[in-house]
């Protein structure tokens, strides 16, 4: 396995609380990495940590081959929050003409098709403020894709989709894997981590499970997600689960 | 630092004053009221607007870039944009002057409206050359837009940005020896106005309005100002983290 990403012993705090108690993981080159975990767990955390935006406590994060924010790294990767960061009061194509800008090399056309990647051509043109909340998180998609990055880190990407467009974002991030772009794609949704190459399970700020879908099943003994992630947990500490 | 990033920031900020029509007419707009009303109400001083106009031409560009740039910002920080920027190759003077650079020629326009009504319409007059004039103006909207830049960094959110507005620009126009002159005032307050930018701003525009040619304090306070602008630009810079909790 060609290594995109390593996690080592990584420890955060926000505020008074740890967030992340040192956790370790790996993260495949050209494959779709699912980051999964009830809201809180730490997904969004590690998220930062990785895209190197995050202070950290200890712990050490490898981004191909680089420590985590790096300055050179910033050419390599596309990071979509969660609340979708795009200016709300220009139009979709001059945020992503604006976005495309900050990377060298990067063209104007480069903006429109990044924009027709995530089905938004029709609504190019209107202000972002005029969107719905499905399309305006696909602007904000558009903007981290348009700089053609080998690691795109999707936090919730399809949160509020209609199931038509989620299946077409999963399969654009599929072709990107194809072509060699290394993906991590956190989601709260079960029915999403089938889709995954890889899965690792967060809970509280640990990791439950840091394995390929089909070992996670085996693991667990099951084929439904939902159900794996639940046995795992239960498997893991006894004592926290009544 | 990128000239590229820089200029696309430049436009990028432009087209978002673009799109936004009624903070476009307002910022071109308040002035000529103000200005109007200031006229009328010392008309029977003879005089008297030739030194108020000349001095509120610095004013409106500092208070309205000020507020202008902090809610800008704020708004970068709020919405999630600079986090975001900050995981591109932009570098943060880039973003800074990129701003500086958008609200520089908004307020220069801005100068050019107000100062052509001071002139044309109501026969301002100053001894000095009236580009003068819009320079010290430009010079103040960056200084106020460096101090909103900066000051933004401590509001978390636009009621608290607004606040600002008072606290960082009302004492600087109280003391800036537009309502008593400055030799008048008591000495820790002479002192307090020596330390604040605007002064010479203000002290600036005078100059201009005494002297035929350009003197020498003149450019000494338009340096002043300057240099005020680019210390709080840097210090803004400081307060733009890439790493936060």
């Amino acid at each position: 396995m060609d290594v995109a990403i390593e996690v080592a012993d990584l420890v955060v705090d926000r505020g008074r609380k740890t967030v992340l108690h040192g956790i370790s993981a790996t993260v495949p080159t050209g494959a779709v990495t699912g980051l999964l975990g009830p809201s809180g767990s730490g997904k969004t955390t590690l998220m930062r940590a990785i895209v190197g935006v995050q202070k950290v406590r200890s712990g050490r994060v490898t981004v191909l081959g680089r420590p985590a924010g790096a300055p050179s790294l910033r050419h390599e990767i596309g990071y979509v929050t969660q609340a979708p960061s795009v200016y709300a009061d220009l139009t979709v194509r001059e945020n992503a003409r604006y976005f495309a800008s900050l990377y060298r090399g990067v063209t104007r056309a480069d903006a429109d098709r990044a924009i027709d990647a995530v089905g938004l051509s029709d609504a190019a043109d209107q202000m972002v403020n005029s969107l719905s909340g499905g399309q305006h998180s696909r602007a904000s998609l558009a903007c981290a894709l348009v700089g053609k990055p080998t690691l795109l880190v999707l936090d919730e990407p399809t949160v509020g989709l209609d199931p038509v467009l989620r299946e077409e974002l999963w399969g654009m991030f599929r072709d990107l894997a194809a072509t060699g772009t290394t993906l991590i794609v956190s989601s709260h949704v079960m029915d999403e981590a089938g889709r995954c190459d890889r899965l690792i399970l967060l809970r509280e700020g640990r990791i439950v499970a840091d394995d390929t879908v089909p070992a996670v099943r085996a693991a667990a003994g099951t084929d439904d997600l939902d159900e794996a992630f639940l046995r795992l947990i239960r498997a893991m500490s006894p004592a926290e689960v009544s | 630092m990128s000239a590229r990033i820089l200029l696309s920031t430049t436009h990028r900020v432009l087209t978002q004053v673009r799109h936004d029509k009624r903070t476009v007419a307002l910022v071109l707009g308040i002035p000529l009221l103000l200005l109007t009303l200031v006229y009328y109400l010392y008309q029977s001083e003879a005089g008297a607007f030739d030194q108020l106009g000349l001095i509120m031409l610095g004013l409106f560009p500092f208070a309205l870039m000020f507020i202008l740039t902090s809610v800008a910002m704020l708004r970068e920080r709020t919405s999630g944009t600079l986090e975001r920027l900050l995981t591109t190759p932009l570098a943060k003077p880039d973003l800074l002057f990129g701003y500086g650079l958008a609200f520089g020629l908004v307020a220069a326009v801005q100068a050019g409206f107000a100062s052509g009504l001071a002139y044309w319409v109501f026969g301002l007059h100053t001894a000095g050359n009236a580009g003068l004039v819009i320079l010290i103006a430009v010079a103040d909207a960056i200084l106020g837009m460096a101090l909103g830049l900066f000051f933004s960094a401590f509001a978390s959110s636009e009621f608290q940005a607004v606040q600002f507005m008072p606290a960082v620009v009302v004492p600087q126009i109280f003391l800036c020896g537009l309502f008593a002159p400055r030799e008048m005032m008591a000495g820790w307050m002479q002192a307090l106005s020596k330390a604040m930018p605007l002064t010479y701003a203000v002290q600036g525009l005078q100059e201009v309005g005494r002297h035929a040619d350009p003197t020498g304090l003149m450019w000494r306070d338009l340096a002043i100002v300057l240099g005020s602008a680019i210390l709080a630009l840097s210090l803004a810079a400081a307060t733009l983290r890439r790493r936060t909790d």
